[in-house]
């Protein structure tokens, strides 16, 4: 039963998700991900550019 | 470094660290690539063509540094999806992250390349042709990719509809025999 089950999977084909099913996916997805993104840029990060960037300065003058 | 570059970097910061928490599902670890991923961006910055998508650009870096300690973790952590799922688990639930657990729990049980085409795609708003650059395979791979992990995720969340669209029970019956 087990390797039927196996040979299955294995030739199963995506099924066709309807549309709404796709929209509500794709809500999840992007509200899981903006809410991340909606933290914008955290300060250890503008420092890092500030850092590298001053580096980059001194190396050129 | 140029001021439009400089901006244009730290405008991609978000989306980077949206795609790395994605990726590997700790935000820590995530932060450490993001850092890791613009260190290696602006020690390479002349390699960067002006005109071109900085973003594309910074997620290809990030991409394949993760790829490449990804592979190098997995030779020390054999179970690495275990490990992914204990990591989601050690997070603090923060406001607004407890409606997503399931939802993140379901993404990391996709294959990674399904996961990453699904979010560049599905989330970052790259095209599938962009989509394909960064993670250097074929546009219709990238499709094919994005559909097995939209089928998958549906299953896993059982959202209602799958089986208005049709007959999805054997499909499911064998997917969660798999487990």
């Amino acid at each position: 039963m087990e390797s039927a089950a196996s040979r299955k999977k294995s030739e199963a084909k995506p099924a066709k998700l309807g549309r709404e099913v796709q929209a509500r996916l794709g809500q999840q997805l992007r509200a899981m991900y903006d809410d991340v993104v909606n933290q914008g840029v955290p300060d250890r990060f503008a420092d890092l550019v500030s850092r590298l960037d001053g580096t980059d300065n001194k190396d050129k003058h | 470094m140029d001021e439009s570059v400089r901006k244009s970097v730290l405008a991609a910061v978000p989306s980077l660290r949206a795609f790395a928490i994605s990726l590997c599902g700790n935000v820590d670890r995530a932060d450490d690539l993001v850092q890791e991923t613009m260190v290696r961006a602006l020690a390479n910055i002349d390699s960067f063509q002006p005109g071109t998508n900085m973003s594309a650009w910074l997620f290809t870096i990030l991409r394949n540094h993760f790829r490449s300690e990804y592979r190098k973790r997995r030779r020390e952590v054999e179970d690495s999806d275990g490990h992914y799922a204990d990591s989601l688990k050690s997070q603090p639930e923060q406001h607004g992250q407890v409606e997503f657990t399931e939802f993140r729990k379901a993404l990391a049980q996709l294959p990674s390349d399904q996961r990453e085409a699904l979010i560049l795609v599905g989330a970052s708003g790259f095209s599938y042709e962009e989509a394909a650059n960064i993670c250097g395979c074929a546009v219709g791979t990238i499709k094919s990719r994005v559909n097995r992990a939209r089928t998958r995720l549906a299953e896993l969340l059982s959202i209602d509809g799958v089986n208005d669209f049709g007959p999805d029970e054997q499909t499911r019956a064998v997917l969660a025999s798999g487990e």
